[in-house]
This record gives structure tokens, sequence and C-alpha cells, in this order.
């Protein structure tokens, strides 16, 4: 343990007026702590004042209307795996989230929590932009919905300001019925983080690729919706040649290299596309 | 004996209750951190105390505070216990606090800034290797018969480069030490370890005191692997001085970033491969030349160089042979003792060579090696005449029955001509000597002793740790099969210096096989006791050991290490018997490649060995399963990444070992050819297993793919790169 | 800096009054706090799964649970299964399969793979595989566990 736990704060309010509040007034907030309490062991947890979500049940759930899916920023990823729900729906989403960690990390880790850490490689992220999931997004001063491939803006910069959270996450009922894929490619079998990973989905009609989203993590310095790669596909005849890969921006570090997630990047892409034919 | 007696230790530990170091507290107990060198070379020019900090709540140690030698003795005491002046590597100790609030402790760590003039450092062997960098720790030659004439007999010459990694021991409990220490009391330590002689050894020579003032105990023990062998030395010294200092307890707690960027890994190394091949592709002549990163200090590196060198040559006959070797100093941590002590090195080299021999020569690798395993009556690279027979054919038939490897070839020749996965076999063959090398078990002269307890029943003293093992178990099953009685006659005591003898170190696979023949003697000498008394007529086991203490007030009974008969060594010019006896191995490894995603996984794993008589085939089971386990680890998971001489992932979500998915089922098969000098004909076991996967695995990927990769680990950004040059 | 705070848990179902700072870790909570010394930690960063315990019926690593986060709730430890009468099923079985070589992961192992058998799935290797996927052991390489979680999970009602 690399820091000094005495030295740190933590409220958990019972209701999200009183957890905005502490938001508002600079405290951190902290959901399941996932990610939160990996910084603190390794003493990188420069906020010293944390405000616990945990209680706020209005922030849990899932909520499935004809048009939406409404998630709540505080499920667990172990409840959206399990979800026949969700299974049906948002398969991509419901793969990712079998994924992420161990049994123990999906009972504590939340969607919320992943999107708002930021990390390139965040599995529950590719997926949402491929079911263009729009944020619900409150602070004292009310409520505001951003589209989630407008979230990222830059390496762990994002449109959240300071005394807000994510309350809820919107996304369209009936995409189940486009053919997806989701691959996770990782340092091992499982529990692992991301190398590279992809999400994608399309419409197919006669032949052609109606409608296309896709995603992939751990490319770029956020999790990239490759709007161009989209656009070059759309209406292609099947089999579809390879997109331009130009919008991918990997990197070297000690996980993996540039090369190898390009490579797979395309590799991915291929599998994908040969499966739609 | 040859019994699958449950676990002696298994109740407590499957209940929580086996208490681990970090489960003890003392009254008043103090805890210790360390701060550490945040770079790799340097003088040390100024040390801050934050001046905001409550420095009278800690007590703070220097190297000036040591009262005996600076000094953490192994081979040769070139390691001090605390930075002086300088610091030789990255995470090296330079001061020590410890605090009664465990968290204010790491507040005051976090608050001492030393300052240091950097001075350039030596990463990799070939730095080192440069003539302006320093000498090596140590180096050895292996020379055997003519190679030059064995070459000019060679019709093929075939060359290769080979290299290791470094790789973490990873033991799931982090090392710690609990010491109390005072002038008069003398320094006792309660820690996780594999040489409580080693650490009595170490704090001798810190505070200056008789060994009979050093009380050394090791707990329950969380995994080892040669990880817990020289380390602890350095944890138990800080604690003790802390202890010494504050006259309270303290106590010393590795983090897993600690532990990983700190301890000790294994050596990495450099195998240089040239072999001369005859038409019927039996070998000529073998030149090897072998390296190991040493790190910055010499530890345990001439020894793990020397086990590297002897196993360099494989399980083959030459009568060329020729190796030289080194261990060269580079400013990475120490690199010290991981299970197989420098043969999973060099076999690994070795034995990827032997499957590109074959390749060059255009004969089945099962069959090169077939034809030039080594035989009874055949001398090794140091000159050894193997006396015993050699089941290595037999070995390599049954695990190529086992894995079906004629059959799966021969479908996979199909199969992967389709889709995205590639299949392949890869076999690797091998030897083990088991115990120290060369003289080093006569200048150990090991003890142990069996004695009869009031309580009724025969107690087994050693200094031998379990640390998962199952050393406790099978030390038990040979005294009880040695006296005649039940396994729950027979107890074993806890290893502590003020209590048992010096059985040596928990190392070497020396354990069942050595210690192992020590108790066996010593109990047969307390049931020659018995009998010769007459204690057992009319009485249990258990009534007659309690009569037998009654009447004597207490017995013990000693044995001391004996070398075999004939055992002969010559250290100057590295010839003899290197070993009492060698177990032996063959090992296939199945493998699928993903062409999507360059990922290898090994679908099928089997391990055939020969390691004279099997005591607890379920422990020798768990010894191949978690062996086999690390092998593969080394083979294609785990890599230390450092940067100028500092480990960055050390972390467990960044240095990545095998999880429950990442493994195959692992079929081992044991024959068992008894050995006459081992207890109840026991050999080695312990490290053998980790000695093969690597190569197998490696052998098995050139199968599937085509691509040639000489290094490990090999990730699948590796395989990649060696895909494409494959391909050009 | 903050102050300490009371905790009110059911502890291996007692009901127990600890002290804590709020964001301690729920691990040093049962150790240190409660003195639940078969909780083990081995990693502190939610990997390796040596902390595990279940919490209000769900498996946490307790490294990375914040204590004041942990109030109210119900959880069970290593020290919670068996009892007096002896060692549960799953303990017996690592017993019996020779699961527990060093024994540091096996607490957690237990706890990971008692939750994983609860829901009365069927146990092939593969998916006790995924279950106990968080759950990493040096010593074994998995299989006499794989075999002691099947033999306890086929006989759980
Ligand atoms: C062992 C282990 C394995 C893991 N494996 C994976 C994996 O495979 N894939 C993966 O993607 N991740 C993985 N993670 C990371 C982590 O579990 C996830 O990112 C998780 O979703 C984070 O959620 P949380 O609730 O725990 O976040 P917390 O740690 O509580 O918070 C994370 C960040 O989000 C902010 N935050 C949380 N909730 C909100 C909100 N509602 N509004 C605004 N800000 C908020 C916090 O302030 C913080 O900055 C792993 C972590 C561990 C420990
Ligand atoms: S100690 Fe909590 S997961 Fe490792
Ligand atoms: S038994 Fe040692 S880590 Fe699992």
């Amino acid at each position: 343990m690399r820091a000094n736990v005495s030295r740190y704060d933590l409220r958990a309010p019972d209701g999200l007026t009183e957890a905005l509040h502490l938001v508002s007034n600079g405290w951190k907030p902290l959901a399941g702590g996932t990610d939160l309490m990996v910084l603190l062991e390794a003493g990188k947890l420069a906020e010293r004042r944390l405000a616990g979500l945990w209680k706020l049940d209005e922030l849990r759930g899932i909520e499935v209307g004809d048009e939406t899916i409404t998630l709540g920023a505080l499920t667990i990823f172990a409840e959206l795996r399990h979800s026949p729900v969700v299974g049906l729906n948002l398969p991509l989403l419901a793969s990712a989230a079998a994924e992420i960690g161990g049994v123990a990390n999906q009972n504590r880790a939340t969607l919320g929590g992943n999107l708002a850490n930021a990390s390139p490689a965040a599995d529950a992220a590719p997926a949402l932009l491929v079911y263009d999931a729009e944020l619900e997004i409150v602070s004292l001063e009310g409520t505001r919905r951003v589209p989630y491939h407008q979230f990222h803006r830059g390496y762990k910069e994002m449109d959240l300001r300071a005394g807000e959270l994510i309350a809820r996450i919107h996304l369209p009922n009936g995409r189940g019925r486009w053919q997806g894929c989701w691959r996770k490619v990782a340092t091992r079998a499982a529990q692992a983080i991301t190398k590279v990973s992809l999400a994608a989905a399309a419409r197919v009609e006669e032949g052609r690729i109606a409608e296309i989203r896709i995603a992939y993590g751990a490319v770029a310095p956020y999790p990239l919706r490759c709007h161009r790669m989209e656009a070059a596909l759309r209406g292609a005849a099947l089999p579809a040649q390879l997109p331009p890969f130009d919008e991918l921006a990997p990197i070297d570090d000690f996980r993996s290299t540039a090369r190898y997630r390009l490579k797979v990047a395309r590799n991915l892409m291929e599998t994908f596309l040969a499966s739609l034919a | 004996m040859g019994e699958s007696a449950p676990r002696k230790d298994a109740p407590a530990k499957v209940t929580g209750r086996a208490q681990f170091v970090d489960d003890l507290t003392l009254p008043e107990m103090l805890y210790g951190v360390t701060v550490r060198s945040t770079v790799a070379r340097g003088r040390i020019q100024r040390i801050r105390f934050d001046p905001a900090f409550e420095w009278d709540e800690c007590v703070i140690v220097r190297a000036e505070d040591i009262p005996g030698r600076n000094v953490v003795p192994l081979i040769a005491d070139d390691q001090p216990c605390l930075a002086g002046q300088v610091v030789n590597h990255a995470e090296e100790p330079v001061l020590l606090i410890a605090h009664e609030d465990r968290h204010m402790a790491e507040s005051a760590r976090r608050r001492v800034k030393v300052e240091y003039e950097r001075l350039p450092g030596v990463y990799s062997i070939d730095a080192a290797l440069r003539a302006d960098a320093g000498a090596p720790f140590k180096s050895y030659t292996v020379a055997k018969g003519n190679v030059e004439e064995g070459f000019r007999r060679a019709k093929w010459v075939v060359e290769g480069e080979y290299e290791t990694g470094a790789q973490e021991q990873l033991y799931i409990e982090p090392q710690g030490v609990l010491a109390v220490a005072s002038p008069r009391e003398g320094v006792t330590v309660w820690g996780s370890m594999q040489c409580p002689y080693y650490v009595q050894r170490a704090l001798a020579a810190v505070f200056g005191l008789p060994e009979e003032m050093i009380r050394v105990v090791q707990c329950e023990t969380g995994g080892g692997f040669g990880g817990k062998e020289e380390y602890p030395s350095m944890i138990a010294a800080h604690a003790a001085l802390l202890a010494w200092k504050s006259r309270r307890p303290v106590k010393i707690i590795y983090d897993r970033a600690e532990d990983i960027a700190a301890t000790t890994k294994r050596h990495p190394s450099r195998t240089r491969h040239r072999t001369g091949v005859a038409p019927d592709g039996t070998l000529t002549a073998m030149e090897i030349d072998f390296t190991l990163d040493g790190g910055a200090y010499c530890t345990l590196s001439p020894v793990v160089l020397s086990r590297g060198t002897i196993h360099a040559g494989g399980p083959y006959r030459c009568d060329n042979v020729r190796i030289s070797s080194r261990a060269v100093a580079t400013n990475h941590p120490p690199h010290g003792a991981f299970r197989g002590f420098g043969a999973p090195q060099s076999i690994f080299a070795m034995e990827r060579h032997m499957d590109r021999i074959a390749k060059t020569i255009g004969m089945d690798p099962a069959e090169l090696r077939r034809r030039n395993f080594l035989r009874q009556g055949d001398t090794t690279a140091t000159g050894q005449v193997i006396r015993e027979r050699v089941e290595l054919p037999a070995l390599l038939e049954r695990a190529l029955a086992e894995s079906r490897w004629e059959e799966k070839r021969r479908t996979f020749a199909v199969t992967n001509g389709n889709g995205n996965v590639r299949r392949g076999m890869g076999i690797a063959a091998f030897m083990h000597g088991a115990g120290f090398t060369g003289s080093g078990e006569r200048h150990l002269r090991s003890q142990v002793a069996v004695e009869a307890t009031a309580e009724g029943k025969a107690r087994v003293l050693a200094s031998s740790c379990e640390m998962g093992q199952g050393s406790k178990t099978v030390l038990c099953q040979i005294a009880a099969e040695a006296l005649g009685t039940k396994l729950e006659d027979v107890e074993i005591a806890q290893p502590d210096t003020a209590e048992v003898p010096d059985s040596g170190p928990t190392v070497a696979s020396r354990t069942s096989m050595v210690v192992g023949k020590l108790v066996e003697s010593a109990a047969r000498d307390l049931r020659r006791t018995l009998d010769q008394s007459g204690l057992l007529e009319g009485r249990t086991f258990s009534e007659a050991c309690r009569e037998l203490v009654k009447r004597r007030g207490g017995f013990k009974s000693w044995s001391r290490y004996q070398p075999p008969p004939g055992q002969w060594w010559d250290d100057d010019r590295y010839s003899g018997d290197a070993y009492g006896t060698y177990s032996w191995a063959v090992q296939v490894a199945e493998v699928a490649v993903d062409l999507v995603t360059y990922e290898t996984s090994v679908t099928a794993f089997v391990s055939a060995q020969e390691v004279g008589r099997v005591l607890n085939p379920a422990l020798a089971e768990g010894q191949v399963e978690g062996g086999v386990a690390q092998g593969i680890g080394l083979a294609l998971y785990e890599k230390v990444v450092y940067d100028k001489g500092r480990v960055v992932n050390s972390q467990m979500t960044n240095y990545i070992m095998p999880a429950p998915g990442d493994l195959p089922p692992i079929r081992s098969i044991f024959l068992e050819t008894p050995y006459e000098f081992g207890p109840g004909g026991a050999k080695g076991l312990g490290e053998l297993p980790i000695d093969g996967p690597a190569p197998a695995i490696l052998n098995a990927v050139e199968d599937a793919t085509g691509a040639a990769v000489a290094r490990i680990p090999m990730t699948p950004e590796d395989l990649l790169d060696a895909l494409e040059r494959t391909h050009e | 800096m903050s102050d300490q705070v009371e905790l009110l848990l059911q502890v291996n179902g007692a009901a127990r009054r600890v002290e804590a700072w709020p964001l301690e870790r729920l691990l040093d909570v049962l150790r240190h706090g409660l003195g639940l010394k078969g909780t083990k930690e081995g990693c502190g960063e939610g990997e390796c799964g040596s902390c595990v315990v279940i919490m209000d019926g769900k498996l946490v690593v307790s490294c990375l649970v914040p204590a004041l986060e942990a109030d109210g709730s119900s959880i069970t430890t290593i020290e919670g299964l068996g009892g007096e009468a002896g060692l549960d099923s799953m303990q017996q079985a690592f017993v019996d399969e020779g699961a527990a070589q060093c024994g540091f992961c096996t607490p957690g192992m237990i706890m990971a793979a008692n939750a994983l058998c609860q829901g009365g799935r069927t146990m092939d290797h593969a998916s006790i595989r995924e279950g106990l996927a968080g759950n990493l052991c040096r010593c074994t390489g998995y299989m006499k566990i794989l075999a002691a979680v099947r033999k306890a999970g086929g006989a759980r009602p």
C-alpha cells in the first residue's frame, strides 16, 4: 500500500442531491472503486476527498422502453452481463461486460465508472459507441445530454465538468437485430487489460451494408468511433473491401506495439466483414 | 509410501488458520518500510527529510547504524545491506523507517527524498561484455574431446542464438519478516523463506553476533520457487536492524509492487550454439557459449551459472564438447534463484537448437533426439559416466503415444490449410541434476534428527521448508515407512534454528532425495533403538515412543550427509560427477496459433518423467502441473519490462502470469526406476518440469506456422514480427 | 485528514462493530480491525483474488472495497465456512484433491469457488476456469483446483 488512508476522506451520501453538493465542492466521485482504489494502492490518488455513489439507487438499474433502453451509471457489469434484456438488445455490451475482469470485479465495477475513467482500453466503450449511446449528465444546475461519441476529447479528457456526474446512459432499442461482433484482444485469455478491441455492427440488406457502426479500443488516446471507416463501408456490396485505417493512432507501450495493434485491428475488421458476407 | 497420503498442512490451509508472517503481530510492534534508490547507478548526494513531518515518531536506520558488517553474505559478500555512498541498481535499499502506525510509516517513506549524481549504467549482456565493462562475476569452461576434430567429421554445422528474459517468481504471498532484537537477547526473526540457516548466517554477520544468538523461524510460506532463497536474508536484516534500534518488534511486509520491482528474478540469458552433425544425424561436436545477466551484485550467480552450464548440452551423447559460460554484471537488480536455476535457460537454447538441426538436416525432431540420447555408460559433457539405465527412449515413446504425436501431426498438416488457426506439436527432452552441484552437498554436510516425543510421536527435525511443495508430508511419509508405523504417528517440527539442525537450504530439488535420505536413516536408527530395547513388544508404536522418552528422558537420533560411494568432482577443471543422479523427462506441447491475433494457446501438454520412485503421486503430479504452468508463463506471457534498469511493470495487472483460462489439461506420466541412494528409491523432482515447456511450445509454434522464434517470452507481438520475417 | 468512523457489520453471522478510516480497505478492516487473518493480501490491486469475500451475497475483492461502503453489510470470510462441525464440502474437496499447495491463494480460491457453485450451474472445466478467472494460483497449475471445484460443485444440492 503506497498511500496513507488516514489522509483521505470518503462520504457516502444517501441521495443524489447530497452527492451533487459534494461533487460541486470538489469531492471526487467514487462508484465501485475498481479503478480509484487501485490508484490509491499505487499511491497515485491525488484527490483527498471522495464522494461515494454506491448508495444512490436512483442511478442503478436497467429500464426498457419501446425506443430506448436506459442504464443507470451505477449498474454493475455482473448485472449487464446476466440481464436477458441487455443480452437480447445490446449483445455487444453484454459480451464486453462478461470480460471486464473476473466475477468479483464485475460485482463492483460500474458502467459509469468505466466511461468516466476514460481509459482508451475501457471495454464497455466500443459497444456504447456502436450503439450510439447518449449520456445523461447531471449537476446541481440540471441535466444535459451528450452523444457518447462526442464525450471523449483527448487522453483522459472528456466533456464532463466539475460538479457533474454521469447519471444514465440511453441506448436505442432494436439494435439486437444487427449483425455484430465484439472482440477483445488482451494480454491473456481473461482478467487482462485490452491491447486492442473491436465492436462493430451492421445492417445488411440485399448483399449490401445498409448501415454500419465501428469502434475500436486502445488504438487512440480514447475509445474511437471510426466515422471515416463507416462512411467507406456504408452502401458497399459484400464481400466488402477493407476500409481505410487512417483514423487509428495506436502507440507503443509496455503492453503492446503500435504495429501489432494496427495489424490486429485490420485483421479483426477483415474477420468481421467476412462474417457479414 | 508410493501413496497419495493427504497433505499434513491441508486442513489449516483450507480453513485460513495457517499462519503466514503477515498474520503475526506482537505487542508494541512497529511497521517497517524501505526507502529505495530511484536510479540504477549513482552516488548519493543528499538525503532530505521533509521538515513538515513528525520524524521523532519514527525510527530511522542508515548504513552507519549497522552494528556488524554491512553485507548480505552469500558467495562474494559484495551486496550491502543498505547502500552507503553509491547505488548500483534501482530499488537498492538506502534507508529504513519504522512507525507504529502502518499508514504513517508509508507517509514517512514518501517524505524522504534522496538526491543522486547519476552515473552511466550497463543494461544489457552486450554492453556488459564490452571490453571496458567490469569482469564477470564468474566464468566456466567445460571441455571434452576435440571439438575441431568433431566439426571436421560433420556433414552439417548448424548455428543458432537463443535468448531468455527475466522471470518473476510471483509467489502469491509477498515477502515479509517480523523481528525482535536486542544486544542482550540477540535477534529472532519469523518470516516467509526457504533457507532459515542462510538467514541466520546473514544476521550473524550484520549484527556481529555469534550464530547461537540468532534465531530464525520459518512461518507458513506462500510459495518460494527460489525467490525466497536469498532475499529473505536482506529483509530479515532490515527488520532486525529497525528492531535493534527501536527495541520494539518490527514487521516488514512488501507490497506487490515493491516485491516485483526490488527482489530477485530469473537471470536473463543468451546462448550461442554451433553443432556438428554427421550424415546419420548423430552429433559430432557441440560448441556452446552461455551468458547470464547477473544484475548488480553477485548473489547466487556463480551457482546458477554452474547449473546452466552443466545442463547446456542437454541429455545427448557427443564426444566433443566445449562450453564456455559467464555471468556478467549489469545495473539491473540482482537476478537470483528461480526454479530450475539456470537450467531452463540453457535447455531452452539446446532444445530449440535440436529442432533447428532437425529442420536443417530434414529429420523428424523425435527421431533426431532418439538417435542422440545419452545411454547407460556414456559420459556427459563434464565427463560423468551415467551409471543408471537412461529411460529417455521409453519416456519419448510414452510422451509421443500419450500426445498422439503421429496422428495429430498428420491431421494438422491437412487442417492447417484452412481458417485462421494453425496447430502444431513440439517436443523437449532433458535431464535435471538433483541436489547441489559437484561438491556442494559435501560442503553442506546436512544434518537431520528424528526424536521420540513424550506425546508418543516420532518427530522429524530439519530446516527444510514447506512452501507448498509438500515436503512436510513427504518427509513424514519417509519417516513413517522407515519406522514401520502409520503416518499419524509421525510429525515434523516447524523449521526454527533454535530447534532443528541444518538440513541445508530448501532448493535444488534436494529435499525429498537428499534430506529424505537423512530422515530415512535417522528414522531407521530410532526404529532400531525401539527394537533393540524391546519396547515395541506388546506396545503400540506410540506407547513405545512414550516409554522410551520416560526411560531415557528424551531420545533423538541424528544423521549426517554421506556422499554416494565413488562420486568425484574437480572444481578447478569443472569435470566429474556434477550430480549424484539425474531425473529425465520428455514433454510434448500441442499449440493453437490464432492468425487474427497472433496469440498462442497451449491446447494440450504431456510431461513424461523418470524421477526414481514416486513417493506421493498426488504431490508429484502437483509439482509437475505447477512447474509446467510456470514454464508456459515463461514461454508465452511473463515479461519483465525494464527502463534503464527499473522494472516498469511491477504490478500483477502488467506482469502477466497464467490465469485459469490460459492453461491446458496437463497430463503427467511417471516411469519409476528406483534410485539406489534416494529414500525409498526417490530422486529430485521439483525443478525438472519447468525446464521443457518453453522449448516444446516454441517448437510447436514453428511446427504450426513455420515461424522460428528464438527468444522467450514470445508475445503475440513477437510472433507477428517473426511471421512477417518468415514470409518475406 | 478525516476521522475514523464506526462501522456495523454482520461478519460470519455475528454483529461486529469496528473503527476504521472511511477509505480504509475492507481487507484491512477484516485483518487488522477484526483479526480475521484468513483473508489474504496477494496484490492489493484486485488482480490476484486472494482477498475475495462474500459481501451481501456477492463475491468482491476486499482490497478494493472502501470500509465506509461496507458499512451495514453482511460479510462471509473463510472463517465463516464449515465451523465446529468440520470443513464445508468445498474445503473438504480441496483437501481430498490436493488443491492447496502453499495455501496462500486457497482461502480466496475457496470463497470464489463457493460463489461459483451457488448458482447451481453445470460445472464443466471451461466454466470453472471462467468463473475462477480472477483468482491466481502460482503453485498448482489449477488442475487440482478444477478437480476439487468440480467434485464439490457436483455434490451441491
Ligand atoms: C482486476 C481488475 C480488472 C479489470 N479489468 C477490466 C477490463 O477487463 N476492462 C475494463 O474496461 N476495465 C477493467 N478494470 C477497470 C475497472 O473495473 C472498470 O473501469 C470499472 O468499470 C470502473 O468502474 P468503478 O465503478 O469501479 O469506477 P471507480 O473506480 O469508482 O471510478 C472510476 C472513475 O470514474 C469516475 N466516476 C465513477 N462513476 C462516475 C459517475 N457516475 N459520474 C462521473 N464520474 C464517475 C471516478 O471519479 C473515477 O475517476 C479492471 C479493474 C480491476 C481492478
Ligand atoms: S489482494 Fe485483493 S485481489 Fe489481490
Ligand atoms: S497454492 Fe500456492 S498460490 Fe495457490
